[in-house]
Order: structure tokens, then C-alpha cells, then sequence
């Protein structure tokens, strides 16, 4: 009687044989070690070619003799310039779109449309960014403001401005998906306690959930600046050069030195496209373009680790442990 | 009496900070919006110059056959102008397919390992190393294509272009391989253990389990993975730009090179006058492929809502 059911089942699901249940099991064990494999393979291959490239030299110097000597350190000071400008318009932005959509908009409607918009624009291919960042940032918004303060072409062209803005519309979702998590993570108990000893709502959100919350938050920050960094697309026409001879500063009444965002940059995803499918002699300047790509994927690979065991520590400390 | 007064002024301050709250709150939509507006805005106005036979082919005048021949052919600088979508379309789908193919068989089989059968410490250094590689840029997955790849798969199939579509589409399933695994995972562990205990209790193995038991019930979650996966493989633009060898040929070999969507923007964008037919029929495109990648994403948005609406009853 007991083995009549399972005869029953074992014949419905096609049985398998103990040959090919091992086989699955290897299989997929496989599949597994595809991805660590790839992962490994790149940042061998980065590294073995291009440390040797990487001098103080190398990291100090911008480029020389037509691009195929010196360094690259107008590149690295673009990037950060870029990743900077633009955290500092995506961070507010998002935060506070998150505090809406968790702490003030029901399970409603408007919670599901935000969601799917959310949802959709982390999807939206990069180079729809770039082509939104020319057709909005320069031609809509920045002509119309060098119209209205009559500014000349200050607004209206590509300068590092629009390419942060385009790259903080592009990290926006991962910064909202992220904070959100992170708020979530608050126990409903902590607003409760503090609404019932007089705070108002807002006084509960800053005082309360926010601070608990900034460890989530922080990750979102650098997963952001990582991928931010790392996108090439969005940057290709708003504000991206080949080769610039000054660093894009300027000096803020005459005296105090700052990023210039009405100035091109130089940055350094750009500038491996650029050096490995554009420049005139593409072998030449191998060991450039070897040591630009490990410059980057050291700073992504360390920006997102950092961003990982952040959110380990801080989720062990709220008392969720899975990763 | 100032009790009074303070609540008042703070109920005030309360009001305009969830208003601007709010406003940061439907930023999202109305970006989604203005990326619609602002690409059909310029999109349509090709069609002042151009018109929609001009997006499938021309009638142009053959020299060698010496009569006008059909061409199916994106020439923006020619005598005669050709923007036809087909060549760009074609290549699109020529790396999109064998990008989500490659990277679902793998991505679902990956899913199962991590969900159904890594211990626990194995899953938590997966995980990370997943994370990992999806930070890894595309601009880096494209030139170790480029500079590694290429020319491995070259010697090894012999074709005749050392970039092409199987080279970019390799370097595509790679960006996608993370978020394909990711969201089916998420999909089978969210099938309740009661279901397998039950399985497993009619005397069901390990895999006849996983067959029967936990992957029909994450099927819509598996179904949007690879959606999602193939919206954005269509979508991938660095890879795709570094490695296809961007030959706008309409074909169905894989081992020709190609030209997407994607890389035909990124290539022309940076060259072209502003207001020119040109530019406008480069906005067209990023309109078609937004459209493509809107209709995935919210089609796998769906999907997953229903999922998660059934899951919760």
C-alpha cells in the first residue's frame, strides 16, 4: 500500500536513472563554475597584460605623442569628476523618491505604475540615454536656458553638466531599488514607538528610519558610482572628448579651484573604445589600453566589493543574514 | 498659545516636504515620459524628408545590372542616403538570440545549482562573485572580446570575419548571464518548501523534483528572466559597438559581421549635423529599439507581478 503512491507519481514525472541524475548534478556544477570562470579569465587576463603598464607615471601623466605614450590621469580625474557631479544629483533624487514610495504611497496604484516605471527604466538601453541626454539636456533644456539668460552656447553643447545628468537618470533606479530595501528594512515597531511619543511624520523619517537606513543607502551610493563610472554609452555625445589638453577646471572667483561642468572631460571607459577601435594605430597603443581597462576594472571591482560587505555588515546588524 | 503656533508651522513644513517628496516620487515616470517624448519628437520628423517605404528599402539605379534594384541597405553617406531598418534589425536579433539563448540555458541551469542544490556557504560566495561580474563595464567585456576572444574563436571556427555576431553575442550573455540568474533563482526559491516536502514525500528524487515540482511552478518567473534578458541583450551597445565588426548586412549567418541598432547610433551620433534627415533617422532608430526593449520589460513586469500576487495568496 505505502509504495502505491509513490509508483504512481515516479510514473507520471518520467523517472530517471540514478546515471542521469549524477550527470545533472555535474551539469549544472558546470554551469556554475561558468560565470567565476569568465570572471576569473577577465580580470586574470586585465591584470597580466596591464600591470606591467601601470607606472606613477602612467597614473600622473596625461597623454603624450599623439596618444601613444604618457598616461592617462586626465581620465581618471574625468571619471571621478563625472561620478561625483553626478552622485550628487541621483543621491538626493532618489533618496527622497524612495522615501515617498515606502514611508507616504500606499499599495496602491500610484505605488504599482512607480514600480513598473522603476523597473523600466533600469532597462532602457544605455545609448537611449545618450540620445535622450542630446535630444533633452542639450537641445531642449540647454538651448531654452542659454535663450532665456542669454548666455550665448553655454547650456546648449555637450560639457560634463549633461553627461552627469544623463548618467544620474541612468543610476536613478538603482540608488531608488536600493534605498527602498533599506527603509523596508526598518521595523514597523521603531515609527510606531517614535509617531506614539508626539514626532510628526517627518520628524520619524529623519530622525529614525534615515539613520538606521544609511547603511543601504551608502551601498545603493556606491553601487551607483561603480556602474556610473563604468557606462560608456550615455557619455558618447554629451560631453565625452578624445583628447583634451586641459583638465576640465576652472577657478570660482578668480581663487578657489573647481570642476568646470561646462567643460569636456576626458574619461576612462571612453578612452579604452576609443584606443582600442579608433586610434590610429590601434597596436601601438596595446599596452595604454591594457593598463586604462585594469585602472577601471580595479576601481568597479573594488567599488562594488566594498558596496557587497557593506551591505553584509549592515544587514547582519538589522538581523537578516542572507546575502 | 505658542504650542499652537509651532504645530501649525510644522504641519506646514510637513505639507511641502511630502509634496517635494512626492515630486521625487513620480520623477521616475515622468522620465520614462520625456525619454518617449523627446525620442519620437525627433523620430517622427524624418518622416518630413523621409518616408516609411525609405525604413524598409530603396529603388536604387544598378550600375552592374544596369536597372533600378531593390536595396534593403543603411548607406547614411552615399549619393543616395539608405535608411533602412532591415539590415539593423536583422543584426540586432543575430546577437540578441544566441545572447539569451546561451545565457539562459546557462542562467536557469546556474539557478537550479544555486537554489536547489549549493550548501549554503557555496551559495553565499556565488552570490557575491555574481554581483561581481555584473558590475564588470561593458565597455571591458567588449575589449577583452576584442583583444582575447575574437581571434580564439576565429582559429577555432575559421570564419572569415574575425568580428562577428558569435563573438558579440558571446561577450552580450556574459552582461546578461547575472540578472538572468539572479531572477530565476529568486523565482524557484520563492516556490514553498511545502511543495517539495510534498515531493519529495511521494518518494520523488532530487531532480525528478526539480523537474516535476519547482520548475513549473517558477515557470513565469523563469519566463520573465529570459524576457528580461533578451530586452536588454537587444539593448547592450559597448559590447556589441567593440565586437561585431558593425557591417550593416541583412543575413542570417552568424559568423558574418553585423550591425545592431545599438552600435549604428553609438557609431553615426558623434558625426552627424544636427537637423539633418540623418540625425533624425538615427533618433528613429533609438525610438524602434526603445519601443522593443518598453514592450519586454513591461511584458516581464507583468509576468513578475502576477507571480508575486499569486505567491502572496
Amino acid at each position: 500500500m505505502s509504495h502505491a503512491i509513490p509508483l504512481r507519481i515516479s510514473q507520471l514525472i518520467k523517472p530517471r536513472t540514478r546515471l542521469e541524475e549524477i550527470f545533472l548534478d555535474i551539469l549544472v556544477r558546470i554551469f556554475a563554475l561558468i560565470p567565476i570562470g569568465a570572471l576569473s579569465f577577465i580580470m586574470f587576463k586585465i591584470i597580466q597584460k596591464g600591470a606591467g603598464v601601470i607606472t606613477w607615471e602612467f597614473l600622473t601623466q596625461p597623454p603624450l605623442d599623439g596618444m601613444t605614450h604618457g598616461g592617462i590621469f586626465p581620465c581618471i580625474f574625468g571619471t571621478f569628476a563625472i561620478t561625483l557631479l553626478m552622485i550628487l544629483m541621483a543621491l538626493p533624487l532618489g533618496v527622497a523618491a524612495a522615501i515617498y514610495l515606502v514611508e507616504f504611497a500606499g499599495p496602491g496604484l500610484f505605488f504599482r505604475i512607480t514600480r513598473a516605471a522603476v523597473n523600466n527604466l533600469a532597462g532602457v538601453p544605455s545609448i537611449v540615454f545618450g540620445l535622450f541626454g542630446v535630444g533633452f539636456f542639450i537641445l531642449f533644456v540647454g538651448r531654452n536656458l542659454d535663450k532665456v539668460l542669454q548666455t550665448g552656447l553655454l547650456f546648449g553643447q555637450p560639457c560634463m553638466l549633461w553627461a552627469a545628468a544623463t548618467l544620474a537618470v541612468l543610476v536613478l533606479p538603482v540608488i531608488i531599488v536600493s534605498t527602498e530595501e533599506a527603509l523596508n528594512a526598518v521595523p514597523q515597531s521603531q515609527r510606531a514607538a517614535s509617531l506614539a511619543l508626539g514626532a510628526t511624520k517627518w520628524q520619524t523619517i529623519w530622525r529614525v528610519v534615515l539613520p538606521q537606513a544609511r547603511g543601504g543607502i551608502l551601498t545603493g551610493a556606491i553601487l551607483s558610482i561603480s556602474r556610473g563610472a563604468g557606462e560608456t554609452a550615455p557619455i558618447l555625445f554629451t560631453g565625452c572628448a578624445y583628447f583634451l589638453p586641459r583638465l576640465p577646471v576652472t577657478k570660482l572667483f578668480g581663487v578657489i579651484p573647481m570642476i568646470n561642468p561646462f567643460d569636456q572631460f576626458m574619461e576612462l571607459s571612453y578612452h579604452i573604445f576609443i584606443m582600442a577601435t579608433q586610434s590610429l594605430d590601434a597596436v601601438k597603443t596595446l599596452p595604454i589600453q591594457y593598463g586604462t581597462t585594469l585602472v577601471l576594472i580595479a576601481m568597479t571591482f573594488l567599488l562594488n566589493l566594498a558596496a557587497i560587505s557593506f551591505r553584509v555588515h549592515f544587514r547582519k546588524k538589522m538581523g537578516t543574514v542572507s546575502v | 498659545m505658542d504650542h499652537k503656533l509651532f504645530k501649525k508651522d510644522v504641519h506646514w513644513g510637513e505639507w511641502l516636504i511630502q509634496k517635494a517628496l512626492l515630486l521625487a516620487g513620480i520623477s521616475s515616470i515622468l522620465i520614462i515620459a520625456l525619454i518617449f517624448i523627446f525620442l519620437f519628437r525627433e523620430a517622427v520628423r524624418f518622416f518630413h524628408t523621409g518616408t516609411p517605404m525609405d525604413l524598409i528599402g530603396k529603388w536604387v539605379y544598378d550600375d552592374w545590372e544596369e536597372r533600378n534594384v531593390f536595396t534593403m541597405m543603411w548607406q547614411s553617406i552615399s549619393e543616395v542616403p539608405k535608411y533602412s531598418l532591415i539590415p539593423l534589425i536583422c543584426g540586432s536579433f543575430l546577437v540578441a538570440f544566441p545572447a539569451t539563448l546561451i545565457s539562459a540555458v546557462l542562467g536557469i541551469g546556474c539557478a537550479v545549482y544555486l537554489s536547489e542544490i549549493a550548501p549554503y556557504k557555496v551559495r553565499e560566495t556565488l552570490k557575491p562573485a555574481l554581483e561581481l561580474l555584473a558590475g564588470i563595464p561593458s565597455v571591458v567585456i567588449g575589449f577583452v572580446m576584442l583583444a582575447f576572444i575574437a581571434t580564439f574563436v576565429q582559429d577555432l571556427f575559421h570564419t572569415k570575419f574575425r568580428l562577428n555576431a558569435f563573438v558579440g553575442s558571446l561577450g552580450v550573455s556574459l552582461a546578461v548571464l547575472p540578472i538572468m540568474i539572479t531572477i530565476s533563482e529568486d523565482a524557484m526559491r520563492a516556490v514553498p518548501k511545502e511543495l517539495r516536502d510534498a515531493s519529495y514525500a511521494l518518494g520523488a528524487s532530487k531532480w525528478q523534483t526539480i523537474f516535476g515540482t519547482v520548475l513549473p511552478a517558477a515557470v513565469s518567473g523563469i519566463s520573465a528572466a529570459v524576457i528580461l534578458g533578451f530586452g536588454r541583450a537587444l539593448g547592450e551597445t559597448m559590447i556589441v559597438l567593440m565586437a561585431t565588426g558593425n557591417a550593416a548586412l541583412v543575413t542570417g549567418n552568424i559568423f558574418s559581421s553585423v550591425r545592431t541598432m545599438t552600435a549604428n547610433i553609438a557609431a553615426e551620433l558623434g558625426s552627424v549635423a544636427q537637423g539633418s534627415e540623418h540625425y533624425y533617422a538615427l533618433f528613429l532608430v533609438g525610438a524602434v529599439l526603445f519601443t522593443f526593449t518598453f514592450v519586454l520589460n513591461l511584458f516581464s513586469e507583468i509576468v513578475l507581478s502576477k507571480m508575486r500576487q499569486k505567491l502572496r495568496m
